[in-house]
């Protein structure tokens, strides 16, 4: 492909392949994102390029392999266009059968159909799935059309179409003022209004600039910029390059986390075919603009989420905050101004160049803007990624799209923003969505993880949980952060293991407010936050941990027993078998029991009965 | 110097803020970060030693301890820890007898924790040998790790 250059030969070059793929060949694609590779839609895919060969369907059918497209407890996931059958745990044995039935004939599948299960009806197409249905896809919805390894995808959907509008006229000042009107605010965790770091950076002194894109996530319970760069690379991409133009920059760098292999090289692999086609590298769309972008892979230190760290990292060292009375839009990487965002943020910028910053701010709230794209995961029925407006509420994510609580349990909270966030009661669940409100009822839309939590959950043991995360990744520069952490978790541990004393819980908020006004960086600031928010709307839970060493959701181990219910038990061997520790005792087909002093309470035995006998309490 | 570590430091010598990335390729190709290739990279890279081994003991990505045959990655990650990823560590390590993460004597298997590899949905998860494990149970893991190993045995006795 000879370089594209000038805007109108884009224009050209988008029409003619809408064009081609425009041609009335039936559109097959298979979702290829992290859960349905992890249920082995690879074997699909194979097998359908294999069977399109032998059976004559070659050119009837398009074949499209893509990023995630969300729904990622049904995979392997098959959507047929035009007509939009939506297929869910498709398996290589079902290939054959669906060219045969649904490709040449016309038919559904009965059992690959998705059944609702509010209602018990089988759901035929993707538009009438109830977990699509509440979702406001303007982003995510994007890695449905595109295959990530394709650049042409990219451009039939539209794709540098925003860059090309901005090089055809629009003035730097201008960009910034069209992000500014969109009132896009930074989709990392932060929520820091985008246009004003841009603008800064712009103004700042130097000639030496750079644009990085944060794609650390490190958040445990995230996954929405893999989605969005493994599933839309380009779209990252060209955020990206519209953003070194508003700021005046040459050089961009995607800081990407190390766990995420086929995220480096999808991105890798855009940027090579950027470069091809003139997005990247000298003269970009014959308008002068010179900008290239190097992938780097971070190290797994969740501390490099914190914009100096990653900085740090960056340049080859340990990745350490330093204060930061110096902004980094001003002294960042190699001291030179230095502009960072997160992923999302970076590919939500064209479509408010391409749509208008009125459209954009025409969904959210007053103060948030646009719409977010979740992780919803934990004790819900459908776990995967999605994306609502702004202001939607916490219930519409819970109960609609995530069709509330697994086997019949009671929902009672949701942990949203990761370790620096917090969890909110289902008391709160008409929330709306937003950066400022959730802050205020002491958490936080963080980067998106939104993790559900019911009845076996124990909320003390959530806050251990988090305090010992943090004193892990905690880089131990500054002493709120390395102590405060610590004696946060030493007090917590005491009371899910029994020890704990009244005063303890006086003494928790008290150390927790002072680490969150004294910590160098955003980590040790917000590290008291899953502590500070259980304590606040479950202080009932510590209390019976404390008074009355009783742990009500039957986790933490010092606080329970376990025993076989008589009455329940059936004798099958099941739980005996499983036991590592040889505690459990009796003849097949008779009762059988715990010996207590050789019960570890390790959680296995209850996993492998079916009968449900197995008490815990 | 091996050639796969000449390879690694091509283009990249005396450029000290690539580091992280050749210590990425090393920890790739060798599995671990010899004490050999942290001296290598220190004087090709113009890195005081002291501070390669301070990055390389910074970034969970590398071990300095070379790992077993086999490794483990038990995800450890919010959504799995409350949809039960702490029965799955204690199944992991009773039955292959480790008291902690870490490497068998036998150097066959090596069990690690992380904190989350952003599968999410599909909590808990279990990694071997860089294949995904959806929805694991102690069950189905106890299963996995026995397949495993009597494949070991059979391919041990095999070669004796």
């Amino acid at each position: 492909m000879p370089k594209i250059t000038s805007t109108q030969n884009l224009e050209v070059l988008h029409e003619r392949l809408r064009a081609e793929r425009d041609d009335g060949a039936l559109l097959m694609t298979i979702c290829g994102g992290p859960g349905c590779q992890a249920t082995n839609c690879q074997d699909v895919v194979t097998e359908v390029k294999k069977e399109l060969g032998s059976n004559g369907l070659n050119g009837k059918v398009r074949l499209r392999v893509t990023g995630c497209h969300g729904f990622c407890e049904q995979g392997p996931i098959m959507v047929i266009d035009p007509s939009n059958i939506f297929y869910h745990h498709v398996g290589p044995e079902d290939v054959s059968e669906i060219l045969n039935r649904t490709v040449r004939d016309g038919e559904t599948i009965d059992r690959l159909l998705y059944t609702d299960p509010a209602t018990n009806k089988k759901v035929v197409t993707e538009a009438d799935v109830p977990f699509y249905q509440a979702q406001s896809p303007t982003l995510l919805s994007q890695n449905r059309w595109v295959d990530p390894l394709s650049i042409e995808d990219y451009i039939a959907i539209g794709g540098y179409g925003g860059l090309a509008k901005v090089l055809s006229g629009m003035t730097p000042e201008a960009v910034i003022e069209e992000i500014e009107a969109s009132g896009l605010r930074g989709r990392g965790g932060g929520g820091f209004p985008t246009a004003r770091k841009w603008a800064a950076c712009r103004a700042a002194r130097g000639e030496e600039k750079y644009v990085i894109c944060n794609a650390d996530e490190g958040d445990p319970g995230a996954f929405m910029d893999r989605g969005v760069l493994e599933g839309n690379p380009h779209a990252v991409l060209e955020g990206m390059i519209i953003g070194a133009y508003a700021i005046g920059c040459e050089k961009g760098y995607i800081y990407v986390r190390n766990e995420y292999p086929i995220a480096v090289d999808h991105a890798n692999e855009a940027i090579r075919q950027a470069r091809e086609y003139g997005f990247l590298g000298k003269d970009i769309l014959g308008s002068g603009m010179t900008f290239d972008i190097e992938v780097a892979r971070g190290g797994g230190a969740f501390v490099c989420g914190e914009s100096t760290a990653l900085m740090a990292s960056l340049e080859g060292k340990v990745g350490e905050p330093r204060p930061k009375d110096i902004h980094t839009v001003e002294e960042g990487l190699w001291n030179k101004p230095t502009t960072l965002n997160n992923v999302e943020t970076w590919a939500n910028v064209p479509s408010i160049i391409n749509r208008g910053a009125e459209w954009f701010a025409g969904m959210g709230t007053d103060n948030s803007k646009g719409t977010k794209i979740l992780a919803l995961t934990g004790q819900v029925k459908n776990t995967g990624l999605v994306e609502v407006a702004f202001g939607t509420s916490i219930r519409t994510v819970v109960d609609e799209i995530g069709g509330g609580g697994r086997d019949g349990r009671t929902i009672k909270a949701v942990q949203t923003g990761g370790p620096s966030g917090g969890c909110l009661p289902a008391a709160l669940f008409d929330l709306p969505v937003d950066f400022d409100v959730l802050w205020e009822k002491g958490s936080m839309i963080g980067s998106g993880g939104l993790v559900v939590m019911d009845e076996k959950t124990c909320m003390v043991d959530v806050a251990r949980y988090f305090l010992k995360f943090l004193q892990d990744e905690s880089c131990g520069k500054c002493v709120p952060c390395r102590i405060g952490v610590d004696r946060l978790l030493e007090i917590v541990t005491d009371i899910v293991e029994g020890r704990g004393r009244p005063e303890q819980i006086e003494l928790l908020k008290e150390l927790g407010e002072t680490v969150a006004q004294t910590a160098l960086c955003g980590l040790g600031k917000t590290a008291p936050n899953p502590a500070l928010s259980t304590l606040r709307y479950f202080p009932e839970e510590y209390e019976a941990h404390v008074s009355e060493h009783r742990c009500p959701a039957g986790v933490c181990t010092a606080l329970i027993e376990y025993s076989i219910d008589s009455a329940a038990c059936n004798g099958c061997g099941a739980c005996l078998k499983s036991c590592p520790y040889g505690a459990i005792q009796g003849e097949k087909n008779t009762l059988h029991a715990i010996d207590p002093h050789l019960c570890t309470k390790c959680g296995i035995c209850p996993t492998t009965c079916n009968e449900n006998a197995i008490i815990v309490q | 110097m091996s050639d796969s570590l000449t390879t690694i430091l091509e283009g990249r010598r005396s450029q000290p803020h690539m580091l992280i990335e050749v210590l990425q390729d090393i920890q790739k190709a060798h599995g671990y970060v010899s004490r050999e290739a942290v001296s290598t990279v220190s004087l090709e890279l113009g890195v005081p030693l002291m501070e390669v081994f301070r990055v390389a003991n910074f970034y969970k990505a590398f071990s300095l301890e070379p790992v077993g045959k086999h490794v483990v990655t038990l995800c450890l990650g919010t959504a799995c820890h409350v949809r039960g990823a702490n029965p799955l560590v204690e199944q992991a390590l009773s039955l292959l007898g480790l008291e902690d993460e870490g490497t068998t004597e036998d150097r066959l298997f090596t069990i690690e924790a992380v904190n989350c590899l952003g599968a999410c949905a599909l909590a808990p998860l279990v990694i071997l040998d860089g294949v995904y494990h959806p929805n694991m149970t102690p069950a189905k893991l106890r299963a996995l790790l026995r397949r495993v190993q009597r494949a070991e045995s059979k391919e041990g006795v095999g070669h004796a």
